[in-house]
């Protein structure tokens, strides 16, 4: 039985002789694999700071990430997950910054020490703890980071635009779930106040699926814009939406559909008395 | 020791928040193009699981999609199951009839997903949760 307060001792005491060296390899083995992601000033700081929190929790004694000494390596760990992962680094890379510093500690074993050398296999899956908790830490950071780019989405992919004085157009891309087609319908009738606009023309083009549910905020919009004077096109119905939106028994009623924006805003120039004439080429005439 | 056939894939994708639903309508559009559905039917098939997925949701109150390519030796397809352990539907005859619903929905996903799919099962009763299953063929 190896006792974890002697174990951590010997270590420790490695740790701390030896630190230039060990840090200087690890950094280098950190630098190597980021392959120019990161500057050698960055990984420099991450990696001091990885290694003094570290040492302390050696210091302790403790074995494990979830005493509270442990507070700090924790918190130093998570960044690293965290800045890693926003920056496009895979959950594999990320833990081997923190498995590299085995090589950089064994280097400075020396073999014969027995003692150390089972102290060095005691820290070792102290350093395989570390790892498994980055992994964590990244993947949770992954999910966060999704979450995050969801919500930049609902904000960029809902522009209204005006295409004509008095008609703007709101092209929906992708999932029209509740809340971004409640984001949708504010940012619309809203421009139609702004700009005293009489006509708007919602564009389906980029929406894959038409669903009951996103039916119904589309009508509801529209219902909503009617009340407020204005008139609503829905345009880029595509023959698959057509066909699935008969099948499952939607109706668009009284409301103009359009198959392409083209078609609809002619359609809204002409019932605002705008004809468009084709210029009769010179010569011709 | 082991089964003589490879046990069917089944992708099982859990229904308990609104983003789920989209999570079920992108699983269900994989495995659509895997067999080789017309683009109508792919977005058929999609658009039922759309309905079927947020019923689960909502009124199943979460549970479940299984998705798995289906094969009766002639044809190939997708078979989506949505299972939840909710309250199930007393009145089955009357949730099926368009424009019913005792929420705030249109009463078109249950009779509109029957119209989308192929085959459609459905397996509830009060206090028993409710189990749907559709079936897409390819043509
Ligand atoms: N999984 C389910 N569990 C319990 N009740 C359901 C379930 N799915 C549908 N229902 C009932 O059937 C009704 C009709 O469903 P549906 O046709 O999808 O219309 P909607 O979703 O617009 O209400 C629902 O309002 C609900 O009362
Ligand atoms: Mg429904």
């Amino acid at each position: 039985m190896t006792d974890m307060s002697t174990a951590g001792a010997r270590i420790a005491g490695l740790l701390h002789e030896r630190h230039d060296e060990i840090v200087r390899q690890w950094a280098d083995a950190v630098t190597y694999a980021a392959k120019g992601r990161l500057t050698v000033a960055e990984v420099q700081s991450q990696v001091s700071e990885m290694y003094g929190a570290l040492a302390k929790l050696v210091d302790s004694g403790s074995r494990d990430l979830q005493v509270p000494e442990a507070a700090e390596l924790r918190a130093v760990l998570a960044e690293l997950s965290r800045s890693r992962a926003r920056r496009g680094f895979s959950p594999s890379e990320t833990s081997i910054a923190v498995l590299a510093l085995k090589d950089a500690v064994q280097s400075q074993v020396d073999t014969s020490d027995a003692g150390l050398l089972a102290s060095f296999l005691w820290f070792s899956r102290l350093v395989d703890e570390f790892a498994l908790f980055t992994f964590e830490t990244y993947s949770r950071a992954r999910e966060e980071l999704i979450v995050e780019q969801g919500e930049q989405m609902m904000e960029l992919s809902t522009p209204v635009i005006k295409l004509w004085d008095g008609v703007v157009g709101v092209p929906l891309v992708g999932t029209l779930d509740s809340a971004r087609a409640q984001v949708v319908m504010e940012k619309l009738l809203q421009t139609l106040v702004d700009t005293g606009s009489a006509y708007a023309i919602i564009d389906i083009t980029g929406v894959p699926a038409v669903d009951t549910q996103v039916a119904q905020h589309v009508l509801k919009t529209v219902m909503a814009a009617r009340l407020m004077g204005a008139e609503c096109v829905i345009s880029g119905i595509r023959p698959q939406i057509a066909q699935t939106v008969v099948s499952l028994g939607i109706e668009f009623g009284d409301i103009v559909t359009k198959a392409s924006l083209a078609d609809a805003l002619v359609h809204t120039l002409r019932r605002s008395g705008i004809e468009l004439v084709r210029r009769a080429q010179r010569g011709e005439a | 020791m082991y089964p003589a056939a490879a046990p069917q894939q089944v992708n099982l994708v859990p229904i308990v928040r609104d983003d789920d639903v989209v999570r079920v309508r992108q699983a269900v559009r994989t495995a659509a193009l895997a067999a080789k559905l017309s683009l109508v039917d792919q977005t058929k098939l999609v658009t039922a699981a759309s309905e079927l997925a947020r019923n689960t949701l909502i009124y199943g109150g979460g549970g479940r999609a299984e998705i798995e390519q289906a094969d009766n030796g002639r044809k190939r397809g997708v078979r989506v199951v949505f299972a939840d352990e909710g309250p199930g539907i007393a009145d089955l005859e009357l949730a099926m009839t368009d424009g019913y619903t005792s929420g705030n929905g249109m009463g078109l996903g249950l009779s509109g997903a029957r119209r989308l799919v192929d085959e459609f099962d459905i397996d509830t009763a009060a206090g028993r949760g409710t189990r749907i299953t559709v079936t897409k063929w390819a043509r």
